[in-house]
C-alpha cells in the first residue's frame, strides 16, 4: 500500500471510529494538541489511559468477584474514576458503559454490576484494539515518509 | 465574570464599588505560573498540554493535595491552581482549605466531574470556581486574564 492509500485508509478508519461512537470530540481535542513540539502526545496520553483503565478493571474484578459483602462505595469510586478518564480521552462507549454501571452501584445490585463490569471490559478492549490499529497505521505512514493527515478530520 | 464587591474590569484596571480604583496590570500568558493538581498522570498530561498550547510555559504539576500544599510551604507561588477533588493522601477540598488558611490568594479552580453536595462543599472550601472534567480552555480563560490582588478575594471563600 502506498502512502496516499494508507493516508486514505487512516482517514476512513478514523471517521468510522467517530461514526460508530467509539470516540467523541474529546479525542479530536487531543489530536489538535499534538504538533511538531509534541509529536507523540496522543499515543502518550492513550498509553496512560490503557495503564490506568486496566488497573481499575483489575481492582473492580477483585472487589465484585467477592459477591458477598461487596463494598459498593469502592466499586463506585473506581467506576467514577474510569468514567472520568474515558471521558477525558473521548472513549465514549466506555464512558457510557460506566454511566450505566454507576446506577447499579447506587442500587447495590450485584448481578447488574457484574453484567456492567463485563460490558465495560468489552467496550474497553474494543476501543483499545481500535486505537492500537490506528496508531499502527500512523507508524506505517510515517515510516513510508508521509504524514498523518489530521487536517482531513474537518467533519469534527 | 463578576467578582465579589460588584467590581468590573476595564482593560488593566478594576473599579471597585465605592469609586476607588485598583490598578492591576495584566500579566502576559507566557509569564503566568500554573499548578495542575491531579492524581491521574493522564489528566496532568492533558491539562499541561492544553495550557502550554495556550501559551503558558510555566506549568507545574502535583499528584495530590499534600504535594500542592508542600510546594507552597517551600515558597512556590502560582497565578492559577487547577485542583482535582478526589485524590489520595489529601483531597482537593482539604488542600484548598489549607492553602487559603496559609494565606494563598492564587486563583483556585476546581476541576471535577462530581456534582451535587460534593461540588457545593468543594466550592465552599475556598475555590474561585469549579469546572467539569474534562475542561476546555475557554472555561478557565477568565482566570488566565484576571490577576489576583489582595482586594479581590476568592469568590466562594468562607473564612
Amino acid at each position: 500500500m502506498d502512502v496516499i492509500q494508507m493516508q486514505r485508509t487512516w482517514v476512513e478508519y478514523t471517521k468510522s471510529l467517530y461514526r460508530e461512537g467509539f470516540l467523541d470530540s474529546q479525542f479530536a481535542q487531543l489530536q489538535l494538541l499534538q504538533d511538531e513540539s509534541n509529536p507523540d502526545f496522543v499515543v502518550e496520553v492513550v498509553s496512560l489511559f490503557f495503564e490506568d483503565s486496566e488497573r481499575l478493571l483489575n481492582e473492580l474484578t477483585k472487589v465484585i468477584d467477592q459477591q458477598q459483602g461487596v463494598d459498593f462505595k469502592k466499586v463506585d469510586a473506581h467506576v467514577h474514576q474510569l468514567k472520568g478518564s474515558s471521558s477525558s480521552i473521548g472513549a465514549q462507549r466506555v464512558k457510557n458503559a460506566c454511566v450505566a454501571f454507576r446506577s447499579f452501584c447506587d442500587e447495590q445490585n450485584i448481578e447488574g454490576s457484574l453484567r456492567c463490569l463485563h460490558q465495560v471490559k468489552q467496550e474497553y478492549f474494543l476501543v483499545k484494539n481500535k486505537l492500537e490499529n490506528l496508531f499502527s497505521l500512523e507508524r506505517k505512514i510515517v515510516a513510508a515518509g508521509g504524514s498523518v493527515p489530521t487536517e482531513e478530520l474537518n467533519f469534527l | 465574570m463578576a467578582q465579589q464587591g460588584g467590581s468590573s474590569s476595564s482593560g488593566g484596571s478594576r473599579i471597585l464599588s465605592g469609586g476607588s480604583i485598583n490598578v492591576s496590570p495584566m500579566k502576559p500568558l507566557a509569564s503566568l505560573k500554573v499548578l495542575v493538581v491531579d492524581d491521574e498522570p493522564m489528566i496532568r498530561t492533558i491539562h499541561k498540554a492544553q495550557l502550554v498550547r495556550a501559551g503558558i510555559n510555566d506549568v507545574e504539576v502535583a499528584a495530590n493535595g499534600k504535594d500542592a500544599v508542600d510546594l507552597h510551604v517551600n515558597g512556590a507561588t502560582f497565578d492559577l491552581i487547577l485542583m482535582d477533588l478526589h485524590m489520595p493522601i489529601m483531597d482537593g477540598c482539604q488542600a484548598t482549605k489549607k492553602l487559603r488558611a496559609m494565606g494563598v490568594k492564587s486563583s483556585i479552580v476546581g476541576v471535577t466531574s462530581s456534582g451535587g453536595a460534593e461540588k457545593t462543599a468543594f466550592l465552599a472550601s475556598g475555590l474561585d470556581d469549579c469546572v467539569s472534567k474534562p475542561f476546555v480552555l475557554q472555561q478557565i480563560a477568565h482566570y488566565l486574564k484576571v490577576p489576583r490582588s489582595p482586594t479581590n478575594p476568592p469568590k466562594y471563600h468562607n473564612p
